[in-house]
C-alpha cells in the first residue's frame, strides 16, 4: 500500500527513542557512572573503575535487556489479544496466563507450609521460575482445549476471566494458612522484578520471545482480517480455528515466559498498543507490530529507569511504576483526543 | 434476462437449511431448488424469521446445509477450502464489529487478501483494482478517512467496495439497505444494479424493502412457510405470492401499483 511509506518516519523516531532510552537506562542508577565509561564498557573498551565495569556488564546491561524483552513481549501479547477479542480492554493476561503463573508460584511458596518444607530454600529462584512457567502452561493448555471447542470468541474471554477469579480465590485460601515471611515472599514476586537475572535466563527468555514473535509475524494477514470481525475474516479465506489457535499460542509463549522470569507485570500489555495507535494512526498489523515492539521496549525502559530512582539507594516495585507512569499517560491521551481509536 | 441457463453460477440442489443441535435438526426451509446466473440482480425477501439470513449464511459457506447441496461453480461450497471460496464469492454483512479505526483505503485493501502473499503485500494489480472499485462506488474522495468518520450510507458503499475488491463472480449482501434513508437506499440499489448488469456478476441481497425489490430486481426469491420460490417480480405478482406474504390482514398488496397498503 502506498500509505506504508508515510509510517517509516514514526518507526525511525521510535527506534532512535529506543536507543536513547537504552543508554539512559544503563547510565542512570544508584551509582553514578559517567556516560563515556558506560559507552566504552558497552562497546568493549576501557573503563575507569573495574567495579563500574562489573555493575554495567553483570547488572545494568542484563536488566536493560530484560526490560526490553519484557516490554516488547507483553505489548505484542496485548496487541494480539485486543485484535483477537476485538476488545480495547483486553491485555496479555486475559486468557488467565498470569493467574496460572500466580497460582503456580503461590502453590510453590505458600504450599510449602502444608508439606512442612521451605520450598524456596530448597529450590531457589529457578524453582520460582519453573513454578510460574508450569502454572501458566497448564492454564494455557486448558484455554487451548476450550478454544477448539467453544466457537464464540467472547465466551473464551469470559472463561479467561473466570479462571483468573478461581486462581485468585485459591491464592487467598493459601495465603490465609501460610506464614508471614512466605506471604511476603509471594508479594515480592507479585511486585515483578527485572533485575537479578543471569545471562542464561535472558538467553532462555530470548528464545521464547523469538518463537512468539515468529508466530505473530506469520499471523499478520489473519490479524488484519480479524479487524473486520470473525465472520468477515472467514469470508476472506482465513482458516478461523487454526489462526485463532496460533494467535493464542503466540500470546501464551510471550506472556507465560515473561511472567515466569519477571513476575506478573501489569499495564504494559494493555497500554502500549493504545499509545502506539494514538501516535501512529493505523490498524494495519504490518505497521503496528514493529511499532508496538519498539514502544513496549521504550516504555519498559523508562519505567525501569524511574523504578531504580537514579542516584538513590531505593528501588521501587516495577509493577507499581508501570501503572503509575502509564495509566495517566493513557488517560491524558484519551481525554485529549476524546476517542479510543481501536 | 435470457442467458439464465447459460451462465449458471450458484445452484441450490434439494437444499435444507437450519440448525443442528443435540435434540435434532431445526429445519427452517427445505426442498430449495434454485439456479442463479451471472449478470442478475436477485432479491431475497421474506418476513422476519423466515430464514433469509440462514439461507445467505448457507450460500456463503458460513454454515453447513442440513441436507442437499449449495454448488458454487461446480463444487459444493461447504467442502471447498475457505481461500478458494473467497475468490469466487464475496459477502457484505450488517452489524459486524469492524474496527472503525481502519481507513477506507485499508478496509477496501483487505478485500484483496485472497490474492496477496503471506504478508498481505499489495501488487500493482491489487492497487489498480482498489482504485477501480473506489471509483465505481464513488468513494475515492473518502479513501483517507477513518471508518468512524463516515455516515451509514458512506460506510455501506465502502463495505460494498471492499467486497468488489475481492473480484468475485458472485456477491451476497445481507440487508444492505437497512437503516438508510430513501435517497441512500436508491443509491445502493443503483450501485448493485450496476455491478450485476455492467460487470456481469451475480448480486444476491436480502431486503425488507419489498416494493423497491419488486421494481428493480431481475428475479426475486421469496422465502415463505419453509419453502423458497424464485421468479421474476412480474410473474410473482401474477401468481399472487405477495398477497399471502404477510400472515395477517394488516397489510394487503395492490398488484396494479406493486405496493403494499396498510388496511
Amino acid at each position: 500500500m502506498k500509505t506504508n511509506q508515510s509510517y517509516t518516519i514514526p518507526l525511525i523516531v521510535l527506534a532512535i527513542g529506543l536507543v536513547c532510552c537504552f543508554f539512559a537506562n544503563i547510565s542512570l542508577g544508584s551509582v553514578a557512572i559517567p556516560f563515556s565509561d558506560v559507552f566504552s564498557s558497552l562497546v568493549g573498551g576501557e573503563v575507569t573503575k573495574p567495579s563500574w565495569e562489573f555493575i554495567i556488564q553483570e547488572y545494568r546491561l542484563p536488566k536493560a535487556l530484560m526490560a526490553m524483552i519484557t516490554g516488547s513481549g507483553l505489548a505484542i501479547a496485548g496487541l494480539l489479544m485486543q485484535t483477537l477479542f476485538r476488545n480495547p480492554l483486553a491485555g496479555p493476561f486475559v486468557l488467565g496466563i498470569s493467574s496460572g503463573a500466580s497460582l503456580g508460584v503461590a502453590l510453590f511458596i505458600l504450599g510449602g507450609t502444608a508439606l512442612g518444607i521451605s520450598s524456596t530454600l530448597s529450590f531457589g529462584k529457578w524453582g520460582l521460575i519453573l513454578a510460574a512457567a508450569t502454572g501458566s502452561f497448564l492454564v494455557f493448555l486448558m484455554v487451548l482445549g476450550v478454544a477448539s471447542r467453544v466457537r464464540d470468541t467472547m465466551a473464551l474471554l469470559i472463561i479467561g476471566l473466570m479462571v483468573g477469579s478461581l486462581t485468585s480465590a485459591v491464592v487467598s485460601v493459601l495465603s490465609y494458612f501460610s506464614k508471614a515471611e512466605e506471604l511476603q515472599q509471594y508479594i515480592f514476586w507479585s511486585f515483578g522484578s527485572l533485575g537479578d537475572v543471569s545471562w542464561q535466563s535472558i538467553q532462555i527468555l530470548l528464545y521464547c520471545f523469538m518463537a512468539g514473535l515468529i508466530l505473530t509475524v506469520a499471523s499478520i494477514k489473519p490479524l488484519n482480517a480479524l479487524l473486520l470481525g470473525d465472520t468477515y475474516a472467514k469470508t476472506l479465506g482465513v482458516k478461523h480455528t487454526k489462526s485463532r489457535i496460533i494467535i493464542i499460542i503466540a500470546t501464551s509463549i510471550l506472556a507465560g515466559s515473561i511472567t515466569a522470569f519477571a513476575g506478573p507485570i501489569a499495564f504494559i500489555g494493555l497500554a502500549v498498543p493504545h499509545l502506539i495507535r494514538q501516535v501512529i494512526s493505523t490498524s494495519n498489523h504490518r505497521i503496528l507490530i514493529p511499532a508496538v515492539l519498539l514502544g513496549g521496549a521504550i516504555l519498559m525502559l523508562i519505567c525501569d529507569t524511574i523504578a531504580q530512582v537514579p542516584l538513590s539507594e531505593y528501588t521501587l516495585p516495577i509493577n507499581a511504576v508501570t501503572a503509575l507512569v502509564g495509566a495517566p499517560v493513557v488517560i491524558w491521551l484519551l481525554v485529549r483526543k476524546k476517542k479510543l481509536l481501536f | 434476462m435470457d442467458h439464465q441457463t447459460t451462465h449458471t453460477i450458484l445452484t441450490l440442489e434439494n437444499l435444507s437449511i437450519g440448525y443442528t443441535s443435540k435434540k435434532g435438526n431445526a429445519v427452517i426451509a427445505s426442498d430449495i431448488d434454485i439456479e442463479l446466473s451471472k449478470g442478475q440482480l436477485v432479491g431475497l425477501i421474506g418476513i422476519n424469521g423466515a430464514g433469509k439470513s440462514t439461507l445467505l449464511r448457507t450460500l456463503s459457506g458460513l454454515q453447513n446445509p442440513l441436507s442437499g447441496n449449495c454448488i458454487l461453480d461446480q463444487s459444493p461450497i461447504h467442502t471447498m477450502a475457505p481461500e478458494l471460496v473467497s475468490r469466487k464469492l464475496s459477502v457484505v454483512l450488517t452489524g459486524q464489529a469492524i474496527s472503525k479505526n481502519l481507513s477506507v483505503l485499508e478496509l477496501v485493501s483487505l478485500g484483496r487478501q485472497p490474492y496477496t502473499n503471506w504478508l498481505g503485500t499489495l501488487t500493482e494489480t491489487d492497487i489498480q483494482t482498489i482504485t477501480d472499485v473506489l471509483t465505481a462506488t464513488d468513494t475515492s474522495h473518502l479513501k483517507e478517512k477513518k471508518c468512524y468518520e463516515l455516515s451509514d450510507g458512506q460506510l455501506q458503499r465502502v463495505l460494498i467496495a471492499r467486497a468488489m475488491a475481492q473480484d468475485t463472480a458472485s456477491m451476497i449482501l445481507d440487508e444492505p439497505m437497512t437503516h438508510l434513508d430513501l435517497h441512500h437506499k436508491a443509491s445502493i440499489l443503483k450501485l448493485l444494479t450496476k455491478i450485476a448488469h455492467e460487470q456481469q456478476k451475480l448480486v444476491l441481497f436480502s431486503t425488507h424493502d419489498i416494493e423497491l425489490a419488486i421494481a428493480h430486481c431481475d428475479q426475486l426469491i421469496v422465502l415463505q412457510n419453509g419453502k423458497a420460490t424464485i421468479n421474476t417480480p412480474k410473474q410473482l405478482i401474477q401468481d399472487g405470492v405477495f398477497d399471502t406474504l404477510f400472515p395477517s390482514d394488516n397489510v394487503t398488496f395492490d398488484s396494479k401499483s406493486g405496493r403494499f397498503l396498510i388496511s
